[in-house]
């Protein structure tokens, strides 16, 4: 409401550039940064005691894509994150960065470490040409390891309470928030995950490096079977953290979500969700299981085309575990403080009672006339529909009421409108309607004119904004509430 | 205090304290945002130099030796620039919340962009990088001096998307002109701004280099045409001589200021930083006249200079930040209160209201009548022919309406109902009964 909305109709409002950058971002994080750079540091520390320099070159090329990989499109969609954020809910990472100032603080100094010790590790891994640099290198090399490690814990901690604030809605405590109670399944799934990915990584890029004819080294297949059957055992340990965490994580979050929002909920889409997830969870762990065990025999069992149906089980599973998370925090963007339209809970039945477009900032008109009404509807759709929906793209608000009401018929506008003002009871991941009468029979109104005319809706990037005189005096008195 | 026009939107803040005090906001806002600037102008001024430098190479292979060295400290100042960038970024968005978020939704697709441009622009610096080695002679090579052109280019366009936000956010008495990125441009002094910015960059670049080739213990063996003191010399020319332009640029953009921010407190500070900055230059000019043997030693000293410079500078762009947007901030923080007392006024009279009466059965039965009327078919099945199936068993409703099965293919399912209770469903059904019934 107080802020300009940015909106593309054609991609949900947005929001999807959202969820593609921020998986694009764990796809290369978890694996990568979190799972390889321990794994290759070991690889390094390994090739210094047993005299092994064959092991430790294939460690720095693939390091080398490591650190081209995460300095570029890693660090670029974290940074994405934050940004788009900005645009499609600021309302919302607004507030959390208010309550969440020190952990993300903390977050930044690690996040500096971070990127220095990768550069450091790098670029100096072929100046270590001494026994004693070389014990100082890789001392460098379990620095990163921890130091990504921690970047991924701390965020954790956000995603966590954005889901479930724990005590946070009494005491507005830090630390209470740290602490709420799907952080540590979720930081095993995560931490487990990545060691499983990053392994499967390293050893589908060992392929690239152990070609017959290559000139550094004149036994490839010795090296490919002895990193093989290394990291087949890192993938089995790691299965079983990822089996075992996830499962923790399955059966916390209904407790979680009947503790956080309707019973009802549970029932239908998210059943689906949660059994969904339990299967591919099963098909994945078994994926990695065949390959795993496959690896612990010889190299060759396990062709190179073969490593890539686990990883993309698991992209798809860590894919549906993001989307389930966001999904389950429905109607909430910040868990019985916020909705996911900015909508605070406490503010609801004020707006209900005195109109939203009164207090919005970034609205045509103030009050709903008969000539205004569809003018009206398009900023209230604006304002309370448009962080998920669209007009005419994806998630448009029109399919779910052609689903409804039907295609070829006419739309009653009067069951619309009480569909609109129930429709939190009926679809209980809906935020309630957070404006007065006439503003939910503008909405409809307005998108009664859209089935006729489709039409876009331009977000203020390209339309700007419109401003209509803000009343002077508070018009909010006890009188005017007891006329409502 | 500035008495805003009708059209200069004022929201109301988010409803949550700021975490620290705002001074120490603002001291971070100021530092960190000085650091992170500080490694964006070596990375966008070294990605400048390193394709001058390239392509004299093609007449001398010496300075093609030498842009290869500078393009090896841009990637690692690249990963610092954009790290760093985070800290100030932090702040911004808790001090400027609402003025800050508003100019990124006013150029939104040009603020998204930053994510794929910056990535391509850092990709392809690898690849220059890299391929240095490899890509040497004729096509090749062009396509390597290209590869270097293109990142260049990017980072020359980037840091416009930044600035038309920075300065942007100050003005929110014109956020109603602005239909998009490009037009954004036109409010304010954003190429001043820029041309400031890029002045910089190549000038800051230029002294960094000189004391990166000039320092004792630095690797010259790729170098072996060049003495240190001769890459001293050329690198503090760069950065004497664009500081120079400078002495330009700075009051451009100084005397293009849109009136709204200015005060006696910045122009002291702003004349303050000029003035060391002058002195800075004499030193600096002084430093190249010296011979070999001594160039070089008052490196140290001219890093200090320059950086009280930059303190000045950056101090002066919060002041004026500060006092552009206080008549902005001071509405602000009025109609927050104002909106939070009507509010508790409100909830407070909401609270103390006697608790409402149990729900009727007429409106209990709004939670279906979106769905169910009583002779059509809407979404559900119409009253009447729920009468004739349940005739005599309301209990049959309840339990359907607790777990709703799916018994007709053209119809979508029904959601559950069970968070209304036992108790009020039964009513609804007993309702249901009756107005089906009657409805025949």
């Amino acid at each position: 409401m107080d802020f300009p909305s940015f909106y593309m109709d054609h991609l949900a409002g947005g929001r999807l550039i959202i969820g593609l950058i921020a998986s694009l971002h764990v796809l290369i994080n978890h694996p990568l940064a979190v799972g390889a750079y321990p794994l290759l540091t070991w690889m390094e520390w390994w090739a210094h005691k047993n005299n092994r320099p064959d092991i430790d070159r294939l460690a720095y090329r693939i390091t080398f894509i490591v650190f081209i990989v995460t300095t570029t499109v890693g660090a670029m969609t974290g940074v994405g994150i934050w940004l788009s954020t900005s645009l499609f809910a600021p309302f919302a990472i607004g507030s959390l960065l208010r309550v969440f100032f020190w952990g993300w603080f903390a977050e930044w100094l690690v996040f500096i470490s971070e990127v220095g010790l990768i550069c450091w590790w790098f670029l100096s891994w072929k100046k270590a040409d001494t026994a004693e640099k070389k014990k100082k290198h890789i001392k460098i090399g379990v620095a990163l390891s921890i130091m990504s490690w921690i970047t991924m814990a701390l965020i954790v901690a956000v995603l966590g309470f954005m889901m479930k604030p724990g005590e946070w809605n009494q005491t507005r405590a830090f630390w209470d928030a740290m602490t709420n109670p799907l952080y540590l399944p979720q930081l095993g799934f995560r931490t487990c995950f990545a060691f499983m990915t990053g392994a499967v990584f390293l050893w589908f890029a060992t392929f690239f490096f152990t070609k017959k004819k290559d000139s550094f080294n004149d036994k490839p297949r010795q090296l490919r079977n002895w990193i093989v059957y290394r990291l087949s055992h890192v993938v089995l340990v790691a299965l079983l953290g990822t089996f075992l965490f996830g499962t923790w994580y399955w059966n916390a979050i209904p407790e979680t979500m009947k503790a956080n929002s309707s019973v009802a909920l549970l029932t239908q889409e998210f059943m689906s969700w949660h059994g969904q997830f339990q299967t591919l969870l099963g098909w994945t762990i078994m994926a990695f299981l065949v390959v795993g065990l496959g690896g612990l025999g010889s190299s060759f069992m396990i062709p190179r085309w073969a490593l890539l149906i686990p990883s993309f089980m698991g992209i798809w599973l860590l894919g549906h575990f993001e989307r389930a998370r966001e999904f389950m925090r429905k109607p909430w963007v910040i868990g019985e403080y916020m909705y996911s339209n900015g909508i605070h809970k406490d503010e609801l039945a004020f707006l209900q009672s005195e109109g939203l477009l009164k207090h919005a900032t970034y609205v045509k008109h103030r009050e709903v006339t008969d000539a205004n009404k569809v003018e009206c509807g398009k900023d209230v759709f604006m304002l309370t529909c448009s962080r998920c929906h669209s007009t005419t793209g994806l998630n448009s608000v029109l399919d779910k009421f052609t689903a409804m009401y039907g295609a070829d018929k006419p739309w009653d506008a009067a069951g619309m409108t009480l569909f609109i003002k129930g429709m939190h009871q009926t679809r209980t991941f809906m935020p309630p309607f957070p404006g007065n009468d006439k503003e939910a029979e503008a909405l409809v109104a307005y998108l009664l004119q859209l089935r006729e005319k489709p039409e876009t809706l331009h977000g203020v990037q390209t339309e700007g904004i419109v401003i209509a005189p803000q009343p002077k005096e508070p018009a909010m008195t006890a009188e005017a509430n007891t006329q409502n | 205090m500035t008495t805003f026009l009708a059209a200069t939107p004022i929201p109301r803040d988010l409803p949550l304290p700021l975490p620290v005090p705002e001074w120490l906001l603002v001291v971070c806002l100021v530092l960190f945002f000085l650091v992170h600037i500080l490694f964006v102008n070596l990375m966008v001024g070294g990605s400048l130099i390193v394709v001058v430098l390239e392509w004299l190479g093609l007449k001398n292979k010496r300075w093609d030796a030498l842009a290869h060295e500078v393009a090896q400290t841009i990637t690692v100042n690249k990963s610092l620039a954009v790290v760093m960038g985070i800290g100030p970024l932090l702040c911004i968005n808790l001090v400027y919340t609402m003025q800050w978020y508003s100019a990124n939704a006013l150029t939104g697709h040009a603020w998204l962009m930053i994510v794929p441009l910056v990535t391509v622009a850092f990709l392809l610096t690898y690849l220059h990088k890299y391929t240095w080695d490899t890509w040497t002679s004729g096509g090749k090579k062009t396509l390597h001096q290209l590869t270097g052109l293109g990142a260049a280019l990017l980072f020359l366009f980037i840091p416009l998307i930044f600035l038309a936000n920075v300065n942007l956010m100050l003005f929110p008495g014109e956020w109603e002109k602005v239909k998009g990125f490009f037009s954004s441009l036109s409010i304010g002094n954003v190429l001043p701004r820029y041309l400031h910015f890029m002045a910089a960059s190549v000038a800051m670049t230029g002294l960094f280099l000189a004391g990166w080739f000039g320092r004792q213990n630095a690797d010259l063996s790729h170098l072996d045409s060049f003495t240190r003191p001769e890459l001293r010399r050329q690198f503090y020319k760069v950065c004497a001589y664009v500081t120079l332009a400078q002495f330009v640029l700075g009051p451009l953009l100084l005397f293009t200021l849109p009136a709204a921010g200015i005060t006696t407190e910045l122009y002291v500070i702003i004349f303050s930083g000029a003035a060391v900055g002058l002195l800075t230059v004499w030193v600096l000019f002084g430093e190249l006249k010296r011979d070999d043997a001594r160039i070089g030693s008052r490196y140290w000293l001219i890093v200090m200079l320059f950086s009280i410079v930059v303190l000045g500078m950056g101090s002066g762009r919060h002041v004026y930040r500060q006092a552009a947007l206080a008549p902005h901030q001071a509405e602000i923080k009025e109609r927050t209160e104002r909106y939070a007392a009507a509010l508790a006024e409100f909830n407070q009279n909401l609270a103390a209201a006697p608790a409402p009466a149990e729900l009727s059965a007429a409106q209990l039965f709004m939670n279906c009548a979106a769905c169910h009327a009583p002779n059509v078919k809407l979404v559900g099945p119409p009253l009447t022919e729920i009468a004739q199936i349940y005739a005599g068993n309301p209990d049959g409703i309840v339990a359907w309406a607790k777990a709703p099965g799916k018994k007709r293919p053209e119809l979508p399912q029904m959601p559950p109902f069970a968070h209304l209770g036992d108790a009020s469903l039964r009513k609804i059904a007993e309702l249901m009964l009756e107005k089906g019934g009657a409805a025949k």
